[in-house]
């Protein structure tokens, strides 16, 4: 019996990372200025990895003077967020504007809503205090619970579990966020005849975790294709700036540090990775285990989680249906 | 007054498959692995238990084993109401 080779690794994900920008430009090129027919891009800057690497694309397509970034903080953002995102405007050489979103999110009440949210299952929150969202983690059950952390002004933190209400009235009123987002992002894609692109990576875009007409919502998503792993060695290859590279994954929506893996996938985006192209491949749950120094049956549990997510993300990804498909005209085709 | 079962029953033909009747689920059907229940099911769940039964689900009692499945659900609410009663008396 010959001994088995070419075990399961971190290596499968391994890009030819020169190669794969150039394709993804083409991409780019094509998309926005012969399918779209618009003029450049516009990107959304959050100073994380997945938004660095889908401006600096763009740029690599389309040139600096094609691409504008833009910066929307709001009263919960992290003050790392608009600095790192500066740096890499700068880095690329492209026009920017900056857009603090808190007006409009007080004007549709989304800080009172999810802190009323809150109230229900912690009766003494008030707006001095902050607060994140939290899931159990798949080691403890493979029921995931959503619980709501809040540190009081003094600095206490406490962990509750949420009611279903809770938790969907507190989900509702932080979409806001994404969902004014993209609104500003469109506002400057209409103004100045560009698309809007997306920033999701495969993590994101394959399991859902995204807002449906939020941040789900793009003209082109150039790197959904792409597990996170690879992303982070695009980014390396595009020179996006070493802080951006070493910044831990945050979802900044929260008013505490909230991390990607806390808050949804569970696990760190590398070990998350290698399980999504294990399911994806059809990958025997005891080779990752192995891979990953995990046991077989924390890979399976990870595996019936990416079914969960999925399920989510079929609704979110769903285009509106309608009764019947319609025709076009003559004319229109 | 339905037995727990049948109203475990009510519940997930009401709340798990919307009303939909021509499902048939049995006792023994995960609900996870069906794809019936998400983790917002979970906690609308937990609060139908607490609500109609009057027991405290603790953040332990949140495993499948208790809860994924009618006949799970069943044995566990049994147990936990005679839990109760016992405390009581």
């Amino acid at each position: 019996m010959g001994e088995k080779t070419n075990r399961f690794s971190a290596d499968h994900l391994r890009l030819d990372a020169g190669a794969e920008a150039a394709r993804i430009a083409t991409f780019i090129r094509d998309a926005v200025l012969t399918t779209l027919r618009r003029k450049g891009v516009v990107v959304g800057l959050s100073g994380g990895i997945d938004s660095s690497t889908v401006a600096a694309l763009a740029v690599r397509a389309l040139g600096a003077d094609r691409v504008i970034g833009l910066f929307m903080p709001e009263s919960d953002s992290s003050d790392d967020s608009l600095r790192l995102g500066q740096l890499l405007a700068e880095k690329l050489g492209i026009r920017t504007f900056t857009e603090d979103i808190s007006g409009i999110l007080r004007g549709a009440e989304c800080y009172r809503r999810r802190d009323e949210a809150i109230r229900t299952v912690v009766p003494e929150y008030h707006s001095g205090y902050k607060s994140k969202l939290v899931l159990s983690s798949l080691d403890s059950s493979e029921f995931r619970i959503s619980y709501v952390v809040v540190q009081s002004p003094a600095g206490e933190q406490r962990k509750v579990r949420l009611t279903a209400e809770a938790f969907l009235a507190l989900v509702a009123a932080t979409n806001f966020k994404q969902r004014t987002r993209k609104m500003m992002e469109y506002y400057y894609a209409d103004r100045f005849q560009y698309a809007v692109a997306g920033t999701p990576n495969r993590l994101e875009y394959d399991l859902g975790f995204f807002v449906k007409n939020g941040d789900g919502s793009a003209d082109i998503k150039p790197i959904a294709h792409l597990y996170k792993s690879q992303v982070y060695q695009l980014a390396a290859s595009l020179g996006v700036p070493k802080e951006i590279l070493d910044r831990p994954p945050t979802t900044d929506t929260y008013s505490l540090p909230q991390s990607q893996e806390e808050f949804y996938f569970s696990l760190p985006y590398d070990q998350m990775d290698l399980c999504l192209y294990g399911k994806t491949h059809r990958i025997p749950a005891s080779e990752i285990a192995e891979a990953l120094g995990k046991r077989e049956d924390q890979v399976e549990r990870v595996y019936r989680d990416i079914d969960a997510k999925r399920a989510v993300a079929h609704y979110l990804l769903m285009e509106p249906l309608l009764v019947e498909p319609i025709k076009k005209t003559a004319a229109e085709t | 007054m339905m037995s727990i079962e049948a109203q475990v029953r009510q519940y997930v033909t009401d709340r798990l498959l919307f009303g939909r009747s021509d499902v048939v689920v049995d006792g023994e059907t995960s609900f996870l692995e069906s794809g019936l229940i998400d983790s917002t099911g979970v906690l609308e769940l937990v609060a139908f238990l607490e609500e109609t039964f009057k027991i405290k689900v603790e953040d332990e009692d949140l495993i499948p084993a208790n809860l994924d499945s009618i006949n799970a659900l069943t044995r566990f609410i049994q147990a936990k109401s005679e839990a109760l009663a016992h405390s009581r008396t």
